[in-house]
């Protein structure tokens, strides 16, 4: 039997200062407890993902194209060394809605845990903050990891290759802040990821100057590029591995479409979940 | 008497045109069990989740811990432990885990929790279950994981949302004990309940709600004493016979109340009152004799019972 004395000491123990500064560490911290669960899962992703894409098309299809390209090449470059910079961001994004998505949906409408940790001194800015923070802390994961598959692969030929692991970061977190707020609106949890995932990202990844440059594009689908994270992550990816032609306003144009859909996937995750947690 | 933990005055939530709390007036004074009684969508657990600092009321004035929530939510939250209707646990982590990270949320130290941890896993017999994912704890272990994550930073106040609902009789059982042992102790209990043996055994005081109001306020047994009597006759006659039979028994005792399955007459003798029903020439099918609750305070007050 309990022998304990429950007290009642919170005016003494609780601190508010650590809460207020620290609060979204706590947050990240349990949502990267979470992610330890199955972190072999999550290396074995890593690492499969990009061994399995750079052996059958990089290695498998680019055999064909570079035979047909000739000594020119692709963008001057092997279809592998081409092709590389735009899996490595969508492995970014692929990871980063993996680990805003799943918890938002699960935090709001599935085990509700939201509204647990709501229910202490942590606020709705926090929550979005620190679950934002934990899918940083898993696309940082995999991007090192698929570059350095990538260096195994020899598919990067610039000595700024490294460089690429911030701007495939930045099309994951910008991506994963975006779908974060979006995933705080929703209360039916199946349905708007099947169409997402179906209509949303997969044309992103097809029509993104993934396989072929954009330019090469029709003109009417070359949009499709503009408003993706992916295409603007990718141009300067390929530059960096391996000095794809890039004009400086260019890259300036690239950095700051990223950001800007970083801040506002910020800020909107942080309004939307204070909002739909204060109901 | 010190101030009061909480003071609720002309409390108001509308959620567009529907009107969840109306206006209602409550205090909590420290070291109290405070029971709000009503049944499903009464208003119990929205006004729980405003005292929670959480949700904002829509008008009225409330004072928790001296702080008003609006402007105050995580200064308040900070010492109050919460256990929700639902178990929002942290379902992809352990039970230490899950005690452990929710202590983290209100800033406190991996040293403190360490010991603390011990304590309350001891407190919810959860001990040989501190590995084990939550996912795979019955009903009953979850609930009292969720109470024990509650008093993980020695709360001022402990807030019960339905704390039984759902469980089966010896899981509540178990459950009723560690909440009066907590009462014991002084903790200041703030619980909702459409049990009416529930907030019997564990409210010192309590407020019963229908439809967003307050319909009365006092202790159980002050509550039974004034809108009851000390004891009720529940006969049966069969359910065609049911209401003629109320028409011949109206006038001999204090109050009526016919159900769908059976008659409750109020008296302060229900074996007396039986006998005279008999005398009178009629023979009831089943007849039992039993004190008024809560339940029949509830009957009185809104002509509804508690559970549908």
């Amino acid at each position: 039997m309990s022998t304990s004395n429950i007290r009642q000491g919170s005016l003494e123990i609780v601190d508010q200062e650590k809460i207020i500064s620290r609060g979204s560490l706590y947050v990240a911290q349990a949502r990267l407890a979470a992610m330890m669960k199955w972190v072999w899962m999550i290396l074995a992703i890593a690492v499969a993902n990009p061994v399995l894409y750079l052996l059958s098309i990089g290695v498998g299809v680019g055999a064909f194209i570079d035979k047909s390209a000739g000594p020119a090449g692709i963008d001057g470059v092997k279809y592998l060394t081409f092709l590389a910079p735009a899996l490595l961001a969508t492995a970014a994004i692929q990871g980063a809605i993996d680990e805003s998505v799943f918890p938002t949906l699960e935090g709001f409408n599935g085990w509700k845990n939201f509204f647990g940790m709501n229910a202490t001194p942590i606020s709705g800015n926090q929550i979005a903050t620190g679950v934002f923070l934990a899918s940083f802390v898993r696309v940082v994961g995999t991007v090192i990891i698929y570059w350095f598959v990538m260096l195994a692969f020899g598919a990067l030929e610039s000595s700024k290759a490294w460089l690429a692991i911030p701007t495939a970061v930045m099309a994951g977190v910008a991506f994963g802040s975006i779908t974060q707020a979006i995933a705080g609106l929703l209360k039916d949890e199946n349905m708007f990821f099947v169409i997402f995932n179906r209509f949303i990202l997969m044309p992103l990844f097809l029509f993104s100057g993934t396989f072929y440059p954009l330019s090469s594009m029709p003109s009417y689908l070359q949009w499709i590029g503009w408003i993706s994270p992916l295409w603007h992550s990718t141009e300067l990816g390929r530059y960096l591995t391996y000095g794809h032609a890039l004009t400086q306003t260019m890259a300036i144009t690239h950095m700051v479409f990223l950001l800007t859909l970083l801040v506002l996937g910020i800020f909107f995750s942080r309004r939307i979940f204070t909002q739909r947690l204060a109901k | 008497m010190s101030s009061p933990l909480i003071t609720a005055r002309g409390l108001t939530k509308k959620f567009d045109e529907f009107v969840a709390v109306d206006e209602i007036d409550f205090d909590v004074a420290r070291g109290e069990s405070f029971g709000l009684l009503g049944p499903n969508g009464a208003g119990k657990s929205t006004t729980m989740r405003i005292i929670g600092a959480t949700s904002q009321r829509t008008s009225g004035d409330l004072t928790i811990l001296g702080m008003d929530p609006e402007k105050f939510g995580p200064q308040i939250r900070a010492h109050l432990g919460v256990v929700p209707q639902q178990d929002n646990l942290d379902m992809q982590l352990s039970v230490s885990e899950n005690l452990y990270i929710y202590g983290r949320y209100f800033g406190l130290s991996r040293k403190f929790l360490k010991t603390k941890i011990e304590e309350l896993l001891e407190f919810a017999q959860l001990e040989e279950k501190r590995n084990a994912k939550v996912e795979s704890l019955s009903g009953g272990m979850k609930r009292r994981l969720t109470i024990a994550r509650g008093l993980v930073s020695e709360p001022e106040i402990l807030m019960l949302d339905e704390p039984t609902t759902g469980l089966d009789p010896q899981a509540r059982h178990i459950l009723w004990d560690r909440l009066f042992r907590l009462k014991e102790q002084g903790v200041t209990l703030v619980i909702t309940t459409h049990f009416m043996d529930e907030a019997e055994q564990l409210c010192d005081r309590l407020v019963v709600m229908d439809k967003g109001k307050i319909m009365a306020e006092g202790s159980p047994a002050q509550l039974i004493k004034d809108y009851s009597t000390k004891e009720v006759l529940e006969i049966r006659f069969g359910s065609e016979r049911n209401s003629a039979m109320a028409e011949q028994l109206r006038g001999m005792c204090d109050r009526i109340e016919e159900l769908p399955d059976r008659i409750l007459l109020y008296s302060e003798d229900g074996e007396a009152l039986l006998e005279k029903i008999y005398s009178a020439g009629m023979h009831p099918k089943t007849s039992l004799v039993r004190r008024s609750s809560l339940e029949d305070v509830f009957l009185r007050l809104t002509g509804r019972t508690l559970v549908d």
